[in-house]
């Protein structure tokens, strides 16, 4: 019962990846496509951690914190590419 | 106690499985990019926060293991999504992405020169 419970969230976030990848193919503009890839990170998170109970390990728990820290940094330097036009400013004047 | 522990497990992974779905019915079906951004950022946080909670309580109370990893990554998750997705969508607005037909008011027009610096490749 408890594992059949673990394979049906499993296969509800596999439907909203699904979603987030409609919606990454037809998004009119970029911001769009970077709000879904990240929400596709964000949804990674959560299948790492019930992959982990499904086969009862711990070692993929650092896992978790990797994918978080990849899609903060991705999203903010999408952004300030997106705003500035460069991610990297080596123009001290300012 | 371990029924107890596993039906609790249980509800707190289905109602996070559940949120993410609304957040992804909501990016698909919302019409403006604020708008998606608004539903995917709440959602998805607190669905993804709520599986996490569900694996902490597994490892803590079938497996006994106090896995301060995973509670790292709760207080990582609410603490980042809705900074980047601020970021995002600030960008968005500065990059020229119109709002929606049907808003009534947007108080931020005029108050922020846009930069963008080729007309042409506007990422329209």
């Amino acid at each position: 019962m408890f594992e059949l419970i673990i394979y049906t969230a499993l296969g509800i976030l596999a439907l909203s990846t699904f979603l987030y990848v409609i919606r990454v193919i037809k998004g009119p503009t970029v911001p769009d496509r970077v709000v879904a890839l990240d929400s596709i990170g964000i949804n990674l998170i959560a299948i790492t951690g019930l992959l982990c109970i499904l086969l009862n390990t711990s070692v993929f728990l650092d896992i978790i914190l990797l994918f978080g820290i990849l899609a903060f940094i991705g999203t903010v330097a999408f952004s300030k590419f997106l705003e500035k036009g460069e991610i990297i400013e080596n123009d001290r004047r300012r | 106690m371990i029924v107890a522990a596993k039906i609790l497990i249980a509800y707190l992974i289905i109602q996070g499985a559940l949120l993410c779905l609304i957040a992804a019915v909501g990016t698909l079906r919302l019409p403006d990019v604020y708008t998606r951004m608004h539903a995917s950022s709440k959602g998805a946080t607190l669905g993804v926060a709520s599986v996490l909670l569900g694996v902490f309580f597994y490892y803590w109370f079938i497996n006994g293991v106090f896995s301060g990893k995973v509670l790292l990554g709760i207080v990582f998750i609410f603490l980042t999504v809705p900074v980047g997705s601020h970021l995002l969508g600030r960008a968005a607005y500065s990059v020229g992405v119109k709002l929606d037909k049907r808003s009534v008011q947007d108080d931020y027009k005029g108050h922020r020169n846009f930069v963008i610096k080729h007309k042409d490749d506007s990422y329209l």
